[in-house]
């Protein structure tokens, strides 16, 4: 299983996550390249849908992040929400045969460029050690 | 209403422009070359982001070039001002171009043709141009120039080949110089500076030994439009350099040169430099010869940190006197001193950093308007004025009054903008939105045209863009694929704009950087070609890929393929969005009372706006009130006094006392707040905020603070107002800053300890000072405090961390230091120790960022929206920050920054409605079953429930929806969508994230 490289959807959200990752870019702080992302305005505008399609397409882990609770969201209170569907949604995936550490949800804000490499790759090498996900679609 | 004229079409000149335009105010931008932009279009990279230059500079530009209320001249010199503040007659000369501004295209066949060879202006003479040139890529406008001193038909009559390939019959060798006469209410003076020429310095052999460059032609040497197309290349041998130094303090901090101040910007260049050599060849030796490493500026302290623990380029502490060159090698051997011993040591490349000096026509200039310069020759300001120079309705910002970096001069050229405002009888005309006519193409099959960026080299050298381009190029409805060195550039959204119209594209896809900067501009040039601007969509394959893959360039252009393709798939179902118009409340809420607070609030009110000024303490002034002098011998006492009685005459004014914010709510042109004062609240209501917070004197918790005789420089500052007189004093420095705790320089405390301890001697001249220090950070003219002190007999005693200073106190304060020079443990006993403490942000930093919605720095405080180009704005529209709560700064500086910050809010203000964003909800009445859920969850109150045909139905309000989406992701029926961020849209990016999926 040493060259598996897992696939990973990120959605950022557009005022603090977002804004963290380009602040990796102009930081030169390097991470593995397995990650596809997706803008969203607030990481509560995420529909429980949309990441268990990133899992049906063949996602092998799918990142949520938005701004810091309790007071950095930028439409105040989405974060909290988010943080509420990501925990049903983890017990969701074991039903379906889903490690739950697949679906990792950070806070991560705009002046953190760092940890938001250091989730990238920290996930890809946890990716890397569970292996492809289980569901692939046909 | 008369129009402004704004003096310089560099970066201060034009947000200059900008602020004013924004405003509704007229502008004429007069700029001597073919092009705006001026030196911050030559830079390679910026510092501490690394952002790259050009790529933030040209949306600017460009900006200014669309906007109607600015008309540009370029080629265009002022040659006389006659008149008074309000009322100025200005003689324009306009030399000729030769070529047709009308009729030219920017094509360049014209200098592909030309015969004659030129060094380049923009290449700072690394490169060459031809006699007709465009000055580089992104030139606004983008019209050829002849020059006439090289072209052979001038000289000699001859070639005129030019003029026989320029497909638009734009060359007119016939044009003439012409003077025209303009009426203005007052002037903004941005011409900006010019970098030293150490040619008289002839110890270091530049312009005679080929490899040693200047800082600013080794940024056009580093840069990808540079005269090796991003390659760092020897001029000698075209040989890629494998150690290379930089040499500190050339031309500044120098009496021998007559610029004995300090430059400012060029320790941080220099290290931005080393580091982006880096970033070119990893193993590239690297050293950077100092005096004083001075990286005074927010966050500037993590980029030096970085680049000599993370980069390992080597700082050392000597000037270095002179420069020999191997004749055999062309490499440069020089000497120098290290722990007592003299060195000798070869370098491939050496690079001068060299200071700013006075552009040199601004002597003659000033000498015929009798405006005041400095002794140094730049344009004299006072520290509470300092955008406003001696003659009245005449401006100044940037660093024609003094050498600074980028964020100040740009703080300073909003500050010039409001003042210029203030000699206008402001009449505003209504606002016309639909400037545009807008093509419907809602139901149209979707055409998508895709712009590959190069970036220079900063995506080209990590993603094969060709293959990518041909990659997108067989998607389908990609009628349209190309690449291009700058995307963002004018003549590409010129082209992108021929290209709608030519191919009829209906969805244009961007794959750059990133949306947060960019967009805005691409959106523009889709509605200059008819199109909505919401059928765009961005892909970020340079922060989010190349700049983060730069090793892995295989993964990384696979990456930039899917991510495009992931755009592409959006745009596939992208539909236009109607922007919501909504009223402005025409006031303005500034938090914090200190000198920030009040000149923000004064100048907004003295331009018609009221203003709600909160302030927490019971009194008016903040940390201002503690300051007792200033080394440049202003009264801050009287200038507070001063101050606050026009803040008391200012029908304008609300002053709030002992009130704190408990929230605010709404949005750009409408917020609501409260606010309380012991248990009453009131609430207001108003179109911006700023915020003027301040900051802290940190308490120290180091050398025995507090025990007798141990005393901050505040605290001692108030001992010599009351006329204390000390025999001996010693003041450590970076106390509390610069340490493991807090890593960021307070800016001020080197002034500061000066400052003070000149104050201490001038009240007793047989006192012995002495200062310990780890770098003397007296940037810009503060360099002369230093020197005067030194003369004075103060002692500069540097220590570092591994040998901090020791203090006991038991009744007698004793202190041991190690003399670098010496290599002495030195023991002084004096009668009193002042610590130079940091600069902390406010308590209740936190607080507000939480109520506000708005970002913390690293360091705690506020975080602006770009810390280049955007260091007054949050990301969040309508609000803006000025002074300590941005970051530790004079208070020059402070007012500069809350003058602008006044400026920036002023272009919200003088407009009656504003359009907000067309990102919002949308609610399928047909799916909605009216089962509520949405209302709960909404934090504005933007959903109610309507009667439709008798169903009760949700209806967003548009003017109040923020388009966060939480009711969509709620809404069980899925009824409720986002514009742009569709159910739909979404999900095809997913689907698409690692293969072709066509829904």
């Amino acid at each position: 299983m040493t060259d598996f490289e897992p696939k990973i959807i990120g959605f950022l959200c557009n005022w603090c996550s977002y804004a963290g990752a380009d602040l990796a870019g102009v930081s030169r702080f390097q991470y593995p390249p397995n990650m596809r992302q997706i803008r969203v305005m607030c990481s509560g505008r995420i529909h429980p849908s949309f990441i268990l399609q990133a899992f049906k397409e063949g996602a092998d882990g799918v990142l949520v992040a938005g701004c810091h609770t309790p007071n950095d969201c930028h439409y105040i209170s989405g974060n909290f929400k988010t943080e509420r569907r990501v925990a049903i949604l983890k017990k969701l995936l074991e039903q379906l045969g889903l490690e739950p550490e697949r679906l990792r949800l950070e806070w991560i804000s705009a002046s953190e460029g760092e940890k938001f490499s250091k989730t990238v790759l920290e996930m890809t090498n946890e990716l890397r050690k569970l292996g492809p996900s289980p569901i692939k679609e046909e | 209403m008369k129009p402004v004229l704004v003096i310089g079409g560099g970066i201060t000149g034009i947000q200059t422009s900008l602020d004013l335009a924004n405003r509704g105010i007229k502008v004429h931008l007069i700029e001597k070359t073919s092009s705006i932009g001026g030196v911050m279009s030559q830079l390679d990279k910026t510092f501490p982001t690394n952002d790259c230059s050009m790529c933030i500079l040209a949306p600017k530009m460009i900006e200014c070039s669309r906007n109607e209320n600015i008309k540009i001249h370029t080629m265009s010199e002022v040659i006389e001002i006659k008149g008074e503040a309000g009322d100025f007659k200005v003689k324009i000369i306009e030399h000729p171009r030769s070529v047709d501004v009308e009729k030219c295209t920017g094509c360049g066949i014209c200098s592909e043709k030309c015969p004659i060879k030129v060094r380049s202006e923009y290449q700072s003479g690394t490169g060459y141009r031809k006699a007709i040139y465009l000055p580089f890529p992104q030139a606004v406008p983008l019209i050829a120039t002849i020059d006439r001193t090289n072209c052979l038909w001038f000289s000699k009559e001859i070639c005129r080949i030019c003029e026989k390939f320029c497909p638009s019959k734009a060359i007119n060798y016939d044009q003439v110089e012409t003077i025209s006469e303009i009426e203005v209410a007052s002037i903004v003076l941005a011409q900006g500076a010019e970098a030293f020429n150490p040619e008289v310095l002839t110890e270091y052999g530049y312009g005679v030994y080929p490899n040693v460059v200047t800082s600013l032609e080794f940024e056009r040497i580093m840069s990808a439009t540079g005269p090796f197309n991003g390659q760092i290349l020897r001029s000698s041998d075209k040989i890629k350099p494998k150690k290379i130094a930089f040499l500190q303090c050339i031309g500044s901090r120098d009496s021998r040169v007559g610029n004995s101040y300090c430059s400012s910007v060029c320790c941080m260049y220099a290290i931005k430099e080393a580091v982006i050599a880096q970033e070119h060849d990893p193993n590239l030796d690297t050293t950077i010869f100092f005096i004083d490493i001075r990286a005074f500026g927010k966050e500037f302290e993590d980029y030096y940190t970085q680049a000599e623990k993370g980069n390992k380029i080597r700082f050392i502490r000597s000037r270095i006197s002179s420069i020999e060159e191997i004749p055999e090698t062309k490499n440069l051997e020089i000497s120098y001193e290290s722990n007592g011993e003299i060195k000798k040591e070869i370098f491939d490349m050496i690079i001068l950093s060299v200071g700013l000096e006075p552009p040199k026509e601004l002597n003659n200039f000033s000498l015929s308007i009798d405006l005041k310069l400095n002794k140094y020759g730049f344009v004299q300001t006072e520290n509470f004025s300092p955008v406003d120079t001696s003659l009245p309705g005449i401006y100044v910002a940037g660093v024609l009054s003094g050498p600074k970096d980028i964020p100040d001069s740009i703080s300073q050229a909003s500050a010039a903008a409001v003042r210029a405002a203030s000699n206008l009888r402001i009449e505003y005309e209504e606002t016309n939105y639909s400037i545009y006519q807008e093509k419907n193409v809602e139901d149209k099959i979707p055409r998508i045209g895709v712009f590959v960026c190069h970036c220079g080299t900063n995506i080209g050298s990590v993603v094969d863009v060709p293959s990518v381009v041909e990659y997108v190029k067989n998607l389908p409805n990609v009628i349209y694929a190309e690449e291009n060195l700058f995307t963002c550039s004018q003549d590409t959204q010129k082209k992108i704009i021929h290209l709608i119209k030519e191919h009829e594209l209906n969805r244009i896809v961007v794959a750059s950087c990133s949306p947060r900067t960019h967009e805005a501009l691409f959106q523009a040039t889709l509605q200059e070609a008819g199109l909505n601007p919401y059928l765009f969509e961005m892909a970020n394959i340079r922060d989010q890929c190349s700049w983060v893959h730069m090793h892995e360039h295989e993964k990384a252009t696979q990456k930039a393929k899917d991510l495009v393709r992931m755009a592409i798939s959006k745009a596939r179902l992208l539909k236009p969005l109607t922007k919501p118009v909504t009223n402005v409340t025409q006031s303005a809420l500034v938090i914090g009372g200190g000198i920030s607070g009040i000149t923000a609030a004064l100048e907004i009110a003295d331009q018609g706006y009221l203003v709600h000024l909160v302030e927490k303490e019971g009194e008016l002034g903040g940390n201002f009130k503690k300051i007792k002098y200033l080394p440049s011998g202003d009264d801050p006492e009287k200038f507070l006094k001063n101050l606050k009685s026009q803040v008391s005459e200012n029908k304008n004014i609300i002053t709030h006392l002992n009130s704190k914010i408990n929230s605010i709510f709404g949005y750009l042109g409408n917020f609501e707040s409260v606010i309380s004062k012991d248990k009453e609240t009131t609430r207001i209501k108003h179109g911006v905020v700023i915020v003027a917070t301040g900051g802290l004197e940190y308490k120290p918790k180091e050398y025995l603070y507090g025990t007798p005789g141990i005393i901050t420089q505040l605290e001692f500052e108030e001992l010599l107002s009351k006329s204390y007189k000390p025999e001996s004093i010693v003041m450590i420095q970076c106390v509390g800053s610069r340490c493991e705790e807090r890593s960021y320089c307070s800016r001020i405390c080197c002034t500061g300890a000066i400052s003070n301890a000149l104050k201490a001697k001038e009240l007793n001249p047989d006192s012995e000072i002495f200062i310990l220090f780890k770098d003397i950070r007296t940037y810009g003219f503060k360099e002369d405090y230093y020197r005067e002190a030194a003369e004075k007999g103060i002692i500069f005693i540097r220590y570092d961390d591994e040998n901090k200073p020791e203090v006991s106190n038991d009744g007698k304060i004793k202190i041991n230091v190690l003399d670098p020079v010496l290599k002495q443990k030195l023991v002084i006993n004096p009668e009193v120790l002042v610590l130079s403490s940091a600069i902390i942000p406010q308590e209740d930093s936190k607080e507000l960022s939480g109520i506000l919605k708005v970002p913390l720095s690293k360091d705690g405080f506020f975080l602006e929206a770009h810390m280049k180009l955007r260091p007054l704005d949050f990301a969040t529209e309508g609000i803006f920050l000025c002074g300590l709560a941005h970051a530790p700064k004079t208070i020059d500086e402070c007012i500069s920054q809350a003058l602008g910050a006044a400026a920036r809010s002023i272009t919200i203000l003088s407009k009656k409605e504003i359009e907000t964003e067309g990102v919002i909800a949308i609610v399928d009445e047909k799916i909605c079953c009216g089962c509520q859920l949405c209302l709960n969850v909404c934090e504005y109150n933007a959903i109610e429930i309507r009667n439709i045909e008798g169903k009760m139905r949700s209806h967003i309000i548009p003017e109040i929806c923020k388009g966060c989406g939480v009711c969509a992701a709620t809404c069980p029926s899925g009824a409720i969508t986002i514009g742009h961020f569709t159910d739909d849209e979404i999900l095809s990016q997913i689907k698409n994230a690692f293969k072709e999926v066509i829904a």
